[in-house]
């Protein structure tokens, strides 16, 4: 019986990016508080 | 470190450190709540009794599935995260990729709520001339290293009080941009007081994105967004937003508010921007000070957190019905969102972001703009306070003691440096109740994506 359901994510740990080439966190909609998990990796929007 | 959570019918199992997210049943959700502090056989014995429906063996096997996630590195991980905490900072040390442009000191509205104290940020009212953008966009392509992608943002104030100049400043750098081999992208954000065709069409062959303040509910917007007769914006600017929205053909845009201590039931202002035909929505709790009128209380925070739970309901409802709409603090790709140093290094204010006042003084972000001892140095000289900058360049997850025990700290990589002063005195202190209505969006985002990819399955 499976108890678990793992949904597919970015692993973390795997260490990989750097780049730097994403948008900065405070430059969309926002400009009052910092949320950086709704940005995009302009690597991974660039392959898709 | 794991957060568990119940949210939208669904048992969530976050591992912090991997990223994984597990949707799990009543019995994998008390194992995994008990994993790390008792034996197999203590939890077997104390589940069985908790759930008498399930077998020994079932259990058992659950067990293993635990063990198994544990084993491969998605639940239960480590953080091994804090010495590569400077690690994008230093990779990219001295770039500036961002440029938040004052383009003007002043506004036709006065929303006594502006965290920008109705455009002046506590100093006198002004507008960029061209020659200070001009030099501000020459700053950024000389400081911007290897980056191909620039960010440019008008703001205020009401940067449409200065259109002119903002239109000359985007010629500029559209005419010199393929010579250094980068690209600008240009957000305008407006009240829509001033929007006409012109700015229409300008903006969307220009703007990557557009942001339109709109409070939601013309009782709600009108009580701030007032003219300086008091007389509020909202039947002058939607009409216009709806056209400049439809024009925009599928670019980007958000719909932005601001909710107060007179409308923590904000999800009847997003309800009523979606009946306006609005589907990018932003929708931000106010920033102002402590004791301010329009503060949100202890009071609202239940409230407040409800709205979040509804909003995401609705989202899935909308969905099944063919209606979906973007919430901008909802949006999350689990599959590919920011990378880990992207996740750790903080905002990034006053080193690959800087905002730009009138006069060209050069502040961490449009924050602190006002707030002399924050000031950077300026795009002539470039920066000369290296104390400041050296403070903010510090400013990673890890720099926040708080944050350390904190499941959401790779979510928001350490919070706002500007609310984090603004309430603690120090930008490396946290926003206690900002954090709250965050993990709260967290929550809700996650639920939101975990629906998604179950439905979708």
């Amino acid at each position: 019986m499976e108890h678990i359901k793992t949904i597919e994510t970015r692993v973390l740990c795997q260490n990989e990016g750097g780049c730097g080439e994403c948008q900065t966190s405070c430059q969309s909609a926002c400009k009052t508080s910092c949320g950086i998990a709704n940005q995009q990796c302009e690597n991974a929007k660039e392959s898709k | 470190m794991i957060h568990r959570y119940k949210l939208g019918g669904c048992n969530i199992v976050l591992d912090v450190c991997s990223g994984a997210v597990h949707v799990v049943d009543d019995a994998a959700y008390e194992m995994i709540g008990m994993f790390e502090e008792h034996s197999r056989e203590e939890i077997l014995d104390a589940l069985l009794g908790k759930f008498p429906e399930t077998t020994r063996q079932e259990l058992g096997e659950c067990y293993d599935q635990v063990a198994s996630l544990k084993e491969a590195g998605k639940l239960f991980t480590p953080d091994t995260f804090a010495p590569m905490a400077d690690t994008l900072k230093k990779k990219t040390g001295g770039v500036v990729k961002a440029l938040c442009l004052h383009i003007a000191h002043t506004c036709n509205l006065n929303c006594s709520y502006c965290f920008a104290s109705q455009g002046k940020y506590h100093g006198d009212r002004a507008v960029m001339s061209f020659e200070v953008g001009k030099r501000a966009l020459d700053f950024l392509i000389a400081h911007s290293g290897t980056r191909k992608n620039l960010e440019v943002d008008f703001f205020g104030g009401e940067p449409l009080m200065n259109f002119q100049v903002v239109k000359d400043l985007v010629a500029y750098a559209r005419s010199i941009e393929k010579e250094h081999g980068k690209h600008f992208r240009f957000t305008l954000t407006t009240n829509g007081v001033l929007v006409d065709e012109d700015v229409i069409q300008w903006a969307n062959r220009e703007c990557s994105n557009v942001v339109l303040s709109l409070d939601g509910r013309k009782e709600i917007h009108d009580r701030f967004r007032v003219d300086y007769a008091g007389k509020g914006s909202w039947e002058k600017i939607v009409p216009k937003f709806q056209k400049f929205v439809e024009a925009r053909g599928g670019k980007n845009y958000y719909m932005r508010g601001t909710f107060t201590h007179a409308n923590p039931d904000f999800l009847k202002d997003i309800q009523q921007m979606l009946d306006l035909g609005f589907t990018e929505l932003s929708m931000e709790p106010v920033v102002c000070a402590a004791g301010d009128p329009s503060a949100l209380t202890e009071e609202d925070l239940p409230i407040v957190m409800e709205q979040y739970e509804k909003l995401a309901e609705l989202m899935l409802q909308r969905d099944k019905e063919g209606k979906p709409f973007t919430f901008y603090h909802y949006m999350i790709d689990l599959t590919g969102g920011p990378c880990i140093y992207k996740r750790i290094s903080g905002c990034g204010s006053g080193t690959e972001y800087m905002a730009v006042t009138p006069w060209g003084d050069l502040y961490p972000c449009h924050q602190f703009v006002g707030e002399e001892r924050f000031k950077l140095g300026n795009i002539w000289d470039g920066v000369t306070n290296t104390e400041i900058q050296e403070e903010f360049r510090k400013c990673n997850v890890y720099a926040h003691e708080e944050c350390r025990d904190c499941w959401a700290r790779l979510y928001c990589s350490g919070g706002c440096a500007a609310n984090a002063y603004h309430s603690t005195g120090s930008v490396t202190g946290v926003y206690e109740y900002g954090c709250k209505l965050f993990r709260k969006r967290m929550e809700c985002a996650i639920m939101v994506a975990v629906a998604r990819a179950l439905g979708g399955q």
